[in-house]
């Protein structure tokens, strides 16, 4: 579980988050929606505690992420907007590094591998160096990196950035089945049809400020719109009025 | 610490890979001082030798009018080749570079000489070029000597003791040993070990930090449950191992150099082996750590590659600017400048290469004040790394 209380942020002048308070649940998948510049990739920094809030706080599974880093990281895996990798190292090292770098042994890093490259299906190119990947090749890549830990919660900025239809609809089957395994999983997007498609609740967020939090089919009985896009846009419409 | 070692194998075998890495710092670091170093000594004693054993060779025009002249030189060892040129054509052959040193003896010469009254010689030479400059040197010498030779017997002919003519007796004592001299050499033969120490690193430094950021992969690594100067710990433990590597392939380069050229003429221990270059090693690798920290702290603030090329190639600088004092004020070893990284190696491995005693307090001063300045960078560097501006 992944929860959010008051989070705050400013850059010198620009507040980037104010106040964001939501729950992402175990065994549901959580989008955070928003248009560009809302403040979506500061919110999921803040979670994964590479930013430190001026304000509020953000826990793992209860762990407070600022206080007890490293417990609250080992039950989490991030997937940040820059997913890059290391050119000269295989698929299979590129995973490695992180698993040993997340303490895991030898025998289970070799079956957690193995797991892996197979559900992703990735086993054609796990020996080759990553420095030709495809951008779904590399995305593949690095989520495995990110789960290679058996984390409980998964948070991905913007997972299916920059992927074609096929790769996409592999992301989704994937983020469905670590979702049918009671896992918590919260991913970033500004693609409406995404979280549509994926989501059991949705967060809007809307100039730092959470706008809407509910199942996607409740925004959308709310604002008595035909589509969720048409819901999502009355929400920001109204919160530009506000503004 | 576990963390810390996974960081060093993962950053040691990556940059193992990549070509860029490895000529840069296992090859074109190490091997191009060495190479340099043998060419220049190479010529430095070529030029020598010519200055002083080779017999001097002379171009005279019109050396008829002049026999005793002639027959003087010859008797001096002074090879003559005698030719018919005006003074015109000499100039144009000097100058284009055909003859070195051309001495003209001109028409009047002779009727002069025997009048007593001073006779004409021309010595027509470049003294742009520092090779015929030398030549012709030697030949205002051997000339000078000629002339006193003459002056001293016409006075002896005229009853006038020649001593009378020599008021001052100047005799010139020269202290320069072969050793002093060499010190330039020396100086940058050491600068050239530093060089390829800097180098050895200056990839893996810019790699794990700016290059880390410009492939984006370091937001992935800063959400792991590592301490951050584990990663800092591991990153600059493989820059160390790679100049380490750097460090020793320079000085067994060195070492083979040395075999094919004779140093013992510029007056340094005249063999480089395996001892002496074990204990230049040793009194380099203080110098490691300190250069893996320094280009590791300053390439953690730049966001690209370029950037960081830029910015870390005035590192590269900073072990010449103390060498380049050592030359200018011909510094030697003592307590006061072992407080001073790089210059404090550079003395010390001049020290080594000169076959001087070193002072065990001295070697230990210079490691201690390099080991501390690297401490003190590494923990800059894992605070910088803490911050959030790291993310850029």
């Amino acid at each position: 579980m992944i929860e959010a209380t008051a989070l705050c942020k400013r850059f010198g002048e620009i507040e980037a988050v104010r106040g964001v308070s939501f729950v992402a649940r175990d065994g549901e998948i959580t989008g955070l929606l928003g248009p560009n510049g809302a403040g979506k990739s500061t919110c999921l920094r803040l979670l994964y505690g590479v930013l430190a809030p001026d304000s509020g706080n953000a826990r793992i599974d209860g762990l407070d992420i600022r206080g007890e880093t490293s417990a609250a990281r080992a039950h989490l895996g991030v997937l940040p907007h820059a997913a890059g990798l290391y050119g000269n190292l295989t698929a299979r090292e590129n995973i490695a590094y992180f698993a040993a770098l997340h303490g895991i042994g030898e025998e289970r890093l070799r079956r957690r591998t193995g797991e892996l490259l197979r559900t992703f299906g990735m086993e054609d190119y796990a020996d080759r160096r990553a420095k030709g990947f495809s951008q779904g090749q590399r995305i593949k890549v690095a989520l495995a990196r990110a789960l290679v830990h058996e984390p409980q919660n998964l948070i991905l900025d913007e997972p299916t950035n920059g992927l074609d239809v096929m790769a996409i609809r592999n992301v989704r089957d994937l983020l469905r089945a670590l979702k049918a395994q009671g896992r918590c999983i919260l991913f970033s997007s500004h693609v409406m049809q995404e979280v549509a498609a994926l989501c059991d609740r949705v967060v809007i967020i809307g100039h730092g400020r959470v706008l809407a939090d509910d199942a996607p089919e409740a925004i959308r009985a709310r604002c008595g719109a035909a589509s969720l896009e048409e819901a999502f846009l009355t929400v920001l419409g109204d919160a530009e009025g506000v503004n | 610490m576990r963390a810390l070692f996974t960081v060093f194998r993962k950053e040691f075998l990556e940059n193992l890979r990549d070509r860029r890495t490895l000529l840069s710092a296992l090859i074109f670091g190490p091997l191009f001082g060495p190479l340099l170093f043998g060419a220049m000594v190479t010529r430095i004693l070529d030029q020598s030798v010519v200055e002083s054993d080779l017999p001097l060779k002379l171009v005279i025009s019109g050396a008829e009018r002049a026999p005793g002249l002639a027959s003087y030189l010859e008797s001096q060892g002074v090879k003559l080749r005698r030719v018919a040129l005006s003074e015109d054509a000499a100039r144009g052959a000097v100058h284009s570079g055909t003859e070195q040193v051309i001495l003209i003896v001109p028409e009047d010469y002779a009727k002069r000489f025997a009048a007593g009254a001073p006779a004409p010689l021309l010595l027509v030479a470049d003294s742009a070029d520092s090779q015929t400059r030398k030549i012709a040197d030697r030949a205002k010498a051997v000339l000078a000597n000629y002339g006193s030779g003459i002056a001293q017997r016409r006075l002896q002919i005229r009853g006038i003791d020649p001593l009378l003519a020599l008021p001052v007796a100047v005799d010139e004592i020269d202290v320069a040993t072969p050793a002093a001299r060499a010190v330039v050499v020396l100086g940058f033969m050491t600068y050239f070990v530093l060089f390829a120490v800097l180098m050895g690193g200056l990839y893996l430094a810019i790699d794990s930090t700016a290059g880390e950021r410009e492939r984006g992969s370091l937001e992935a690594l800063l959400s792991l449950p590592v301490e951050r100067a584990s990663l800092v710990g591991g990153k600059i433990l493989a820059t160390c191992a790679y100049m380490c590597l750097a460090l020793g392939l320079n000085l067994t380069a060195f070492v083979c150099i040395f075999h094919f050229v004779p140093l013992e003429r510029l007056g340094m221990s005249s063999n480089l082996g395996a001892a002496t270059a074990l204990g230049l090693f040793a009194i380099c690798l203080p110098f490691v750590p300190l250069g893996a920290a320094l280009m590791t702290f300053v390439a953690s603030f730049t966001r690209s590659y370029r950037e960081a090329q830029t910015y870390l190639a005035s590192v590269l600088l900073v072990p010449t600017l103390p060498i380049a004092f050592a030359s200018i004020y011909s510094l030697h070893t003592k307590r006061s400048l072992m407080f001073i990284p790089s210059l404090s190696q550079h003395l010390l491995m001049t020290s080594v290469l000169k076959a001087e005693p070193i002072a065990w307090a001295d070697v230990l001063v210079s490691a201690a004040v390099s080991l501390a300045v690297a401490l003190i960078l590494m923990v800059l560097t894992a605070r910088h790394w803490r911050r959030e501006t790291m993310l850029g």
